[in-house]
């Protein structure tokens, strides 16, 4: 793999102009990711997702260059009917489009930040190799006071034109004091077998609010990693979505860091998996000043030899007193196959707190799916009617109504 | 002053932190070959016995110590060490407790252990580890009446070989993890039980754990065997004396329960904590685990920690046979610069297994705690149960108390529930308490007693009086 990496980096670093001084620091983190490689189980964070053996068994050797001299035609086709939108289109790991065409031009500021390096507290290897590879990266910020009028979707395409077998994907977003975005993540894969390594960093200003929603629903044989560190100032607010259900491996990772007093956070996951997936949502939430608020729920369905894991950690801080965590996973499996493993933490330094977890797994319950039938249901319908109550539930805590009711529809949840 | 406070306040320094003048017999310094040779020539061991230990040291060779925990410590120098060390008179077994040295007898005697009186008076049978060697054991004569063996394990290495040979390392085999591995290579006693088929063990067995001697690493080995439908409840207790230096207590425990057959272990760990600045102490790195080897058998492991600079152990069951159970009782407090990292693992392999986990965190002081646990459902082991519940206190703003569960559910027929809460003594209940009269530290202590209340239950009655007032104690000074 190294002569690979090296290869493929001295022809990306040929079509971007850089100064030497970036590319010495690009090199620096290129040598990082060949001495540490993909993450495997020996690393307590990925103990229950080995990512190098996924890659092997899935992809087997990789391969890291794209060309993004030319570009890529934009398929409509993709794009969310009856729900107006700003877009953002990668295809293929190359930015083809930003249109902001319902919001105010000089509220909106959009920042090309290419040469910048990522530098996570809390990360691995994968930051380095994002940090070699990465082409462009644009910074978008939100000006003081302006909250958009139209959510944003970020449109993940990946067809068979796709040059290699790994892209990487970076994008900031700077959301100042009293603004707000609404964020959806819309994934569109019909490439075959690719390593997608996508890292988001949000800066939430005073009073600021960011509500994201990560959508992957469409069946494809990617491999994707996803990578969101939250910066919150006082009084913002973050709420994060994920829909994890099409990929083939898929690990989400939320990092929060809780700066700012009253700052809150919430985190909630669907797991929907079937057919041999492997899907894992690993969440941070780092308390670090008082009066902060976090909540997460996760609830998984798991058919067939799939596997889901969720490894979420509340830390508290020494002066996080008054802090308010909350962590709850649940899941159920259909399938003797199935597996689910959860490892919720707590790591906490200051007395006045209130943070608790709580952790469930096991079959559909019979007596429940006795009752139903009872009152008239078929089998399957009771089974299918308990699911979706199952899944309503975190579905319902999504606090955007429009956003909501886009979601419900795409997975097919009834009230 | 009232008695109870004159009795608190005598309490209020470490009790157990006399040591005992007694010569010594002590191995080489260091560890090696020969000093394995040595503890096992000096046991007059049998090949096997002594094959064994250097299986365990040649794999130990290779292992590396593990990092992973919370608790970080300066490295032991494990050639610094004596590896044996027991009282000269002991050379010479005696035959009775007459014959023991007067100074063993009275050094028990300030443990609350006075093995003369207990022999006479009350049920329960004691054999007590002074240092490296087991000194003494009591009700021996009515316990082999009903077929039960209960001595130290040396004794049972040449009496009952064919026992040993079976089942020791059955359940913590040689190549097991560091601690577990160097403990198999240079263990030096501990107890051996077994109760035979049907048979209901008429009193507790009892074991005191004493480390006497500077300088010396403490690795007692207990093996627990309940033979078909039989049922034994064993209690064991740990001291120390104050030293301003560290010591090392690496023990094995192994537990094997047959068909119908239960085990309760109960731990009332007690030993030296280091003082108010955490200089000196005992590091307390024990591995233990139960084996439900048959069908509806039954392990429990009970402990109240209060003691040790640093706990570092996971009394685990393997549910192997069908319908077992395998339950875990914990409480553990950390005051001043104390440090825990404790927790059970239950790994369910039988059909229909349960187990349940309660555990109770309390740190105040400096001290740091966690709770790490494993919940394993393997794919077979259909409609299997699992309960946890851990909760920790918090007393100021200098401690920690963080909890690390790892479930596994690879069975869609079983079912796993984990809850976990963190949170301080609130202010409502100590007013109440304060209301109807109580000190701050009384109310703590009332306060406290109830959050571990379930746990206390589990332990046999005397001990459960014992263990009350050393929850109390262990938290003097944490209040205001």
């Amino acid at each position: 793999m190294k002569e690979q990496l090296q290869k493929d980096f001295d022809n990306s670093i040929k079509n971007l102009s850089l100064s030497q001084k970036d590319i010495e620091i690009k090199k620096f983190c290129l040598d990082n990711f060949i001495d540490k490689g993909f993450p495997n189980r020996k690393e307590e964070d990925w103990r229950f997702s080995d990512l190098n053996q996924i890659i092997k068994n899935n992809i087997g050797e990789l391969s890291f260059y794209n060309d993004q001299t030319s570009t890529n035609k934009v398929d409509t086709s993709v794009f969310v009917d009856g729900l107006e939108h700003n877009k953002i289109v990668f295809i293929n790991g190359r930015i083809e489009k930003i249109d902001f065409e319902y919001e105010k031009r000089d509220q909106i500021e959009i920042i090309d930040q290419s040469e910048t390096i990522n530098e996570f507290k809390n990360s691995n290897s994968l930051s380095d190799l994002n940090n070699a590879f990465t082409n462009k990266c644009f910074k978008i910020l939100v000006k003081k006071g302006y909250q958009l009028v139209k959510p944003l979707i970020i449109y993940h395409t990946t067809n068979s034109k796709i040059w290699s077998k790994n892209i990487n994907l970076r994008l900031n977003f700077e959301l100042d004091k009293d603004s707000s975005l609404r964020l959806i993540d819309l994934f569109n894969d019909t490439s075959e077998k690719n390593f997608l390594n996508i890292f988001y960093n949000f800066e939430l200003k005073e009073n600021a609010v960011l509500k994201n929603y990560k959508v992957d629903k469409f069946e494809n044989k990617n491999i994707k990693y996803s990578f969101n560190n939250i910066d919150q100032d006082k009084n913002s607010i973050s709420e994060t979505f994920i829909l994890s259900s099409g990929s083939n491996f898929s690990k989400n990772e939320i990092n929060c860091n809780l700066n700012g007093i009253y700052a809150s956070a919430f985190v909630n996951g669907v797991f929907s998996l079937n057919n041999d997936k492997h899907h894992e949502i690993r969440s941070k939430i780092n308390h670090l000043t008082e009066n902060t608020k976090s909540y997460q729920l996760i609830k998984s369905v798991l058919d067939e030899s799939s596997k889901a894991v969720y490894q979420g950690k509340i830390f508290v801080n020494s002066d996080a007193q008054k802090t308010d965590g909350y962590q709850l996973s649940k899941a159920i499996l259909l399938n003797k196959e199935s597996e689910f493993n959860a490892k919720p933490e707590l790591e906490i330094y200051a007395d006045d707190v209130k943070c608790s977890h709580g952790s469930a797994s096991g079959s559909l319950n019979e007596e429940s799916i006795f009752y139903l039938m009872s009152r008239g249901l078929s089998y399957q319908q009771s089974r299918e009617l308990l699911i979706n109550g199952f899944l309503l539930d975190v579905v319902e805590k999504i606090t955007d109504s429009e956003i909501k009711n886009l979601i419900k529809n795409m997975i097919g949840i009834k009230e | 002053m009232d008695n109870r406070q004159k009795e608190i306040n005598n309490l209020k320094d470490y009790k157990y932190g006399f040591s005992t003048d007694i010569e010594n017999i002590q191995a080489p310094k260091g560890l090696n070959e020969d000093v394995i040779k040595f503890i096992s020539n000096i046991k007059k061991e049998p090949a096997w016995m002594l094959e064994f230990r250097l299986k365990a040291f040649e794999r130990f060779k290779v292992l590396k110590e593990p990092d992973w925990q919370k608790p970080k410590f300066p490295k032991i120098d494990y050639q610094d060490l004596y590896y044996y060390s027991a009282p000269k008179s002991m050379k010479d077994k005696p035959k009775s407790l007459d014959e023991l040295d007067p100074k063993l007898l009275e050094t028990y005697k300030k443990l609350g252990i006075p093995l003369q009186e207990q022999a006479r008076l009350n049920g329960i049978a004691v054999d007590a580890v002074f240092d490296s060697v087991s000194v003494a054991t009591t009700f021996k004569d009515q316990l082999t009446k009903q077929g039960i063996i209960f001595c130290p394990i040396s004794e049972a290495i040449q009496n009952h070989p064919e026992l040993v040979k079976k089942y020791l390392g059955s359940v913590i085999p040689t190549s097991d993890h560091f601690f577990a591995t160097l403990n198999s290579a240079v263990f030096t006693d501990g107890s051996f039980v077994y109760i035979p088929e049907g048979v209901r063990c008429p009193m507790e067995l009892s074991t005191y754990f004493r480390i006497n001697a500077s300088n010396t690493g403490q690795f007692e080995r207990t093996l627990i065997i309940a033979d078909k439908g039989s049922y034994v409840s064993y209690l064991e207790g740990c001291t120390a004396p104050m030293r301003d230096e560290n010591q090392l207590h690496a023990a094995n425990v192994e537990l094997i329960a047959l068909d119908d057959a239960e085990i309760k272990y109960s731990t009332v760990q007690n030993w030296y904590p280091g003082d108010k600045d955490g200089k000196g102490g005992i590091y307390n790195f024990v591995t233990k685990r139960g084996l439900c080897k048959g069908k509806n058998s039954k392990i429990s492991w009970t402990q109240v920690e209060t003691g040790s600079a640093i706990t570092w152990k996971y009394p685990s069951c393997i549910l192997k046979g069908d319908n077992s159970v395998g339950e875990f009782y914990s409480i553990a407090i950390t005051n001043n610069h104390q440090k825990a990292d404790t927790g059970t693992k239950m790994i369910h392999l039988g059909k229909n297994t349960k187990s349940k986990i309660i555990s109770k965190g309390i740190s105040a002081g400096s001290s740091d705690m966690t709770y790490r646990g494993l919940v394993d459902i393997s794919s077979k082991a259909k409609n299997s149960t699992n309960y946890t519940q851990c909760d920790s206190l918090l007393m100021g703003n200098k401690c920690g108390a963080h909890t690390v569960p790892y479930i596994k559910n690879k069975n869609s027929e079983s079912n796993i529930a984990h809850e976990a809460t963190t949170s301080k003594i609130s202010e409502e209940q100590l007013h109440y308490c304060q209301q109807r009269g109580l000190n701050p530290e009384e109310a703590v202590g009332l306060i406290v007693n109830g959050f571990c209340k379930e746990v206390l239950q589990q332990l046999p009655m005397e001990f459960a009086v014992e263990a009350q007032k050393l929850v109390g104690i262990s938290l003097e000074g944490s209040v205001g």
